[in-house]
Formats: C-alpha cells, structure tokens, sequence
C-alpha cells in the first residue's frame, strides 16, 4: 500500500530547485513534478513528498528562506 | 595545419575557452534542449538545474547568500542597464569616474537627459580612482556610485574595499562593473561592500558570449528595483501582471540555457584552478609583458605598469606609428591578436592622455604562456626598431 503524498508548490523553478538540494540532503523522499491544474495554472514543477513528512519539509524550507507558495495533499 | 596564432584580445572576450566549457554546450544541446522553468517534464526540469547551477556558482564565486539575487543577462551591460535604470530616479545623484566603459558612460548619458545628476571624478594618470575624492563628492541626494573594478584600457584595480567603506557609511549604493575581473582577481561583495555587481560570462569566467547579468545585495530593495523588460518567467502564468519576485522580477523570455550550460562549466574550471593561482600566473605574465615593453626603445607603456595593481591587461604606443598599423603588422607578419584604438572607453583615455589615437592592447589570460609573451616581445621590438 502506498502513502500519502502531497506536493508543495513554489512561485518559480528556481524555488522548487533550491527546496530539491535541501530536502535532498535531508533524505526525504521527493521527486519534481508537473503542477497538477486542479491546484495551479503555472507551467511550472512542484515537489512531490510524503505527506506525513511535510512539517519536516516545510521547516527546513523556511529556515533556508525558500518561497513557498501552498502545500496541498494529493488525492487518490 | 592550422596556421599558429597568439591570442592576446582576451579583455575583450577569452579564447581558448577550457574544454569542458565547449563539452557542456554540445551535450545541452544533443541531450537536454529543453526550456528551463517552462513546462514540467524531465528536460525542463534538467534544464532548470543548469540555470540554476550557474546562478548558485555565481553568487558563490562573489560571496553572496541568496542566489535567487543573481539575475542573467547577455552581458555585462544588460546588467549595468538594469542596476542603473531599475534603481535611479529623476533628481538624484550619481558618482561615478573617468575611467569607466561606455557600457555605464552610455546609459548614464541617457539617464542624465532624464534628471539624473551625474558627477565624474577624474582618476589619476594611472587610471585610480581616490576614495576620499568619492567622499567628498556625495551630496544629500547621492543614491549610487558606480565603478569599472578594473580597466578595460590598461587593466588598473581600483581600491574597492576602501570606496565600498565609504559608501556604506553615507548611506549610497555601490555598484562595481566587474566585466574584466570577476574571475580573473577574487571578489568578495560582502568585503568590498558591494551592493551591485555586473559581470560578463565570456571573459574570465570563460563561458560562452551572450553570458552575463548582475548580482544584487542585500541592501537593494527589491521591491524599488524596475525590470528594463516584462514577459514570459515560466512563473505566476496565471496572470497578466509580471512577478515581483527575484530572479523571475528581471528575467523575461527564454534564457541562453546553452549558453548558461557553457558559463557554468567555465565557473567550475575557475573554482576548480582557483582564483589565487589564475591570479598569480596572470601576475607572472603580465610582469614579465611590463619588464620586456619597458626594455623597447620608442614603446611607451599606459596604466600603473606594475602587475599587482592591474590585471593582465597591458596597453601601450610605439613613437611615430599609429595603433592600427601596429595592429595590422602584429595580425599579417606574426600571428597576434589584439585590440587596437579605443576601447570604448573615451574618458579613459582622456585620464591616460592617450585619445583621440589610442592604444594597442595585449589582454592576456589564464592559458596565455611565457613563449607567447616573449614572442609578442620580439615582435614589438621589430616594429618599433622599424626593422622588416
């Protein structure tokens, strides 16, 4: 059985790439995806994680100062 | 067989480039090609980490804390233009020297007509500029001094640590035009107090033309700075309003992504040679140049002509022949390559007493070599002795 996952969203790429190397160093698993269109228009990438782990990477985020600009679970 | 040349016009862009420099632009290109930010497939995302690499390595090289403040550009002047046109407003006030390029004489001209205030400082025959002199010259409504670290003409360093105190003590922005010497001498902005920094990628920092853009500091507010242009980021495209946020705020259309794949490899050659040894090998060379000019009967040598206090840029005349004959006979009879009049830099030459003929330029680099100098030597004993 699979987990549940949610993503966090970013204004730019530049955002989703920095949250990628600290959460990459941090060992929480994530991958960058397209950004769903039911939660944005924006043509960019989001990340993908554990939702049980977002806290944890939210943290990490804003003490690194990374935009964020949602967090949403993923449905099945 | 290739006939042999001696490249010595690397002020104005470096050749050869490091290999790997040409490597990385030949594999974004068969292997990646994508849009970076656009879209949100593999190669989009691939390409986003080569944007994003080159901007991290940027503000690495200078110390900076937050890479989302380095913006790209094509050039140097994209981000001059940006710095001073984004940040200046009618009525206020701006230092700047006799030494500078056009890339910031142009655009302030341009400024002027619109209500800026502009004071040039004369710098001495050596191309410095005297801190105190910046001191002196700021008014109530100083907003910035602008500053070329070092001079496209004759290589001269200015002292910015010193300038850069004096700006942060009277409250006045200080943006350094670090064209010539981001790679080629260490840059610290958070040392010199620096709070723009405009470099190019296709000098010393050995990438690809079309490279280049600006650093901001901390100090500069975003939220005053005007982007010189608006469109599409791969950000907010929802809307029809442009991003307020950093790098997106100055960054509209597809990036030279091939071009960035290229500046990044160059940044991690210098990181990687180091900028202390690329300096000291520069220094050795440009030495060297200096003893040798100065040895030549009739050859008179422009600039501080001691290698600590320039970069391996050397200008200088031979008595009685005009720049582009010896330019010309360097180029037909012996293979070497350099710049020749002005260099777009006319009050510069003004300071070193060298317009309106101006002068012939050996900009060395990191991968010129002793037997090169030494053959430029000879060369310019020829000409100057008038032998054939």
């Amino acid at each position: 059985m699979s987990m549940p996952q949610g993503v966090i969203l970013f204004p730019s790429i530049h955002f989703a790439l920095r949250a990628e190397k600290l959460i990459k160093q941090k060992g929480i698993s994530h991958k960058l995806i397209p950004v769903p269109r039911h939660l944005s228009s924006d043509c960019g990438v989001c990340m993908r994680i554990p939702w049980e782990k977002k806290e944890e990477a939210l943290g990490i985020l804003a003490e690194a100062g990374v935009k964020v600009d949602g967090v949403h679970p993923l449905g099945n | 067989m290739k006939e042999k040349i001696i490249y010595f016009d690397n002020a104005a862009t470096s050749f050869p480039k490091p290999e790997e420099v040409t490597k990385a632009m030949v594999h974004f290109s068969r292997e990646i090609g994508a849009s970076p930010g656009r879209s949100g497939h593999r190669l989009a995302v691939e390409a986003g980490r080569i944007v994003f690499g080159a901007r991290e390595r940027i503000s690495q090289l200078f110390g900076g804390k937050d890479s989302s403040r380095v913006v790209f550009g094509l050039n140097a002047t994209e981000g001059i233009n940006q710095g001073l046109k984004g940040l200046l407003r009618h009525g206020d006030h701006l230092i700047t020297s006799s030494m500078e390029h056009n890339s910031v004489m142009r655009p302030l001209r341009a400024l002027m007509k619109e209500g800026l205030a502009v004071s040039i400082l004369p710098c001495s025959q050596e191309g410095f500029l005297d801190p105190s002199g910046v001191k002196k010259a700021i008014r109530q409504n100083t907003r910035m001094v602008v500053l070329n670290h070092a001079s496209n003409v004759v290589g001269t360093i200015q002292p910015l640590a010193e300038i850069g105190e004096v700006c942060r003590r009277q409250g006045v922005l200080f943006f350094v035009d670090a064209a010539q010497s981001a790679g080629a001498v260490p840059i610290d902005m958070e040392r010199e107090k620096i709070d723009l920094l405009a470099f190019t990628g296709h000098k010393a920092l050995f990438g690809p033309q079309g490279t280049g853009g600006l650093v901001l500091g901390e100090r500069v507010d975003e939220k005053e700075l005007v982007p010189v242009k608006r469109g599409g980021t791969g950000s907010r495209s929802e809307q029809e309003e442009h991003p307020d946020f950093l790098p997106d705020l100055c960054e509209s259309g597809t990036p030279n992504t091939v071009g960035l794949a290229g500046l990044l490899a160059g940044l991690e050659f210098v990181i990687k040679v180091g900028i202390e040894k690329i300096r000291h090998h520069e220094k050795r060379l440009t030495e060297r140049l200096l003893r040798g000019l100065g040895e030549i009967g009739g050859v008179t040598v422009y600039g501080p002509g001691t290698a600590e206090k320039q970069l391996a840029t050397v200008s200088f005349s031979i008595q009685d022949v005009a720049p582009s004959e010896v330019g010309l006979r360097l180029d037909e009879e012996y293979g070497i390559l350099c710049r020749l009049g002005l260099h777009c830099a006319p009050a510069a030459h003004r300071t070193l007493g060298t317009f309106p003929q101006g002068t012939v330029r050996f900009g060395l680099s990191y991968f010129s070599r002793e037997e090169e100098v030494d053959e430029a030597l000879r060369a310019v004993g020829r000409i100057a002795r008038r032998e054939a």
